[in-house]
């Protein structure tokens, strides 16, 4: 669609202010593998409430605004081995970086944080070898 | 109030993930498929997100967070071998599903039975990352 720009745009925007909310007010860094990595391995156990929190308006928001839309839809393959496969390498790989999209990408990049940088320059090019292998080579996904 | 902001700023970051089609995975394949019929929506969105979180960060320079506490450090700016295999792993199961952490969960009520394997096999692989890690530190680094 030609306004799906426009679409990321706004969404981006709304995406930077939760970041810039989740800063100011609670002096936290927004990344999503983080604050879900640290509640499921205990070593956020300090602020689990905040972090509970947080998820959980992550997960519910979505649900009122995806009932405006005529077919929302994730587009997820079908080929639940290929699902496993890469959740495991998003989980293992995001905690070894110690973040993933939103912790390096949105927040790292906004501050000129080199290993924000770096992180996000590996990821990108991970991400295209990725499909040219795996869509193009292999034809797997 | 602490927890009350939380709960808000996940609730924004989840509906602008929906709005902005980063939980539609063939979106972010798109944007990774730079040999393919590319899309890109996924900068818009990344550029959108970088504006309001860069002012935010000039704002918190000589300031204190709204609940009381500090700002957090600038990070070592040490990379290591963690950063860099870890981003790349994770880069590989991006492209590879098209989903990130963020996505994985502001999706969770209309991705269906896939978008709850995807989570948990995400979060096994979280659990997973400790000793991963460990032995990374222990492998001696090549010279």
């Amino acid at each position: 669609m030609e306004q799906d720009w426009i679409w990321g745009l706004v969404g981006g925007l709304i995406i930077g202010s939760a970041a810039a909310l989740f800063l100011l007010a609670n002096g936290r860094i927004m990344g999503a593998s983080g604050l879900l990595g640290g509640l499921v391995d205990g070593s956020g156990r300090s602020n689990w409430q905040e972090r509970a929190l947080f998820i959980a308006g992550l997960v519910l928001a979505p649900i009122p605004v995806a009932s405006l839309y005529t077919e929302v839809d994730t587009h997820l393959t079908s080929n639940l081995a290929v699902v496993v496969a890469a959740g495991l390498l998003v989980g293992i790989g995001t905690r070894l970086a110690n973040g993933c999209t939103s912790g390096h990408g949105v927040c790292g990049i906004s501050r000129f944080s080199l290993r924000g940088i770096v992180a996000t320059v590996f990821y990108l090019i991970a991400g295209g070898v990725s499909v040219l292998l795996f869509k193009h080579l292999l034809g797997v996904i | 109030m602490r927890n009350l902001f939380a709960f808000l700023a996940g609730s924004l970051f989840g509906v602008g993930l929906l709005v902005s089609g980063m939980t539609d995975t063939t979106k972010v394949q798109g944007w990774l498929d730079i040999f393919g019929d590319w899309d890109p929506t996924l900068a818009f969105v990344l550029a959108g997100a970088i504006i309001p979180m860069a002012i935010a960060w000039r704002f918190t320079e000589g300031r204190r967070p709204v609940v009381g506490g500090v700002f957090p450090n600038k990070p070592n700016p040490r990379l290591g071998r963690n950063l860099v295999i870890g981003s790349t792993l994770f880069g590989m199961g991006w492209g590879l599903a098209g989903l990130c952490p963020g996505p994985a969960m502001a999706s969770l009520s209309y991705g269906g039975l896939g978008g709850l394997v995807f989570l948990i096999a995400m979060i096994a692989g979280m659990l997973a990352a400790p000793p991963i890690s460990t032995w990374l530190e222990e492998t001696p680094q090549p010279a």
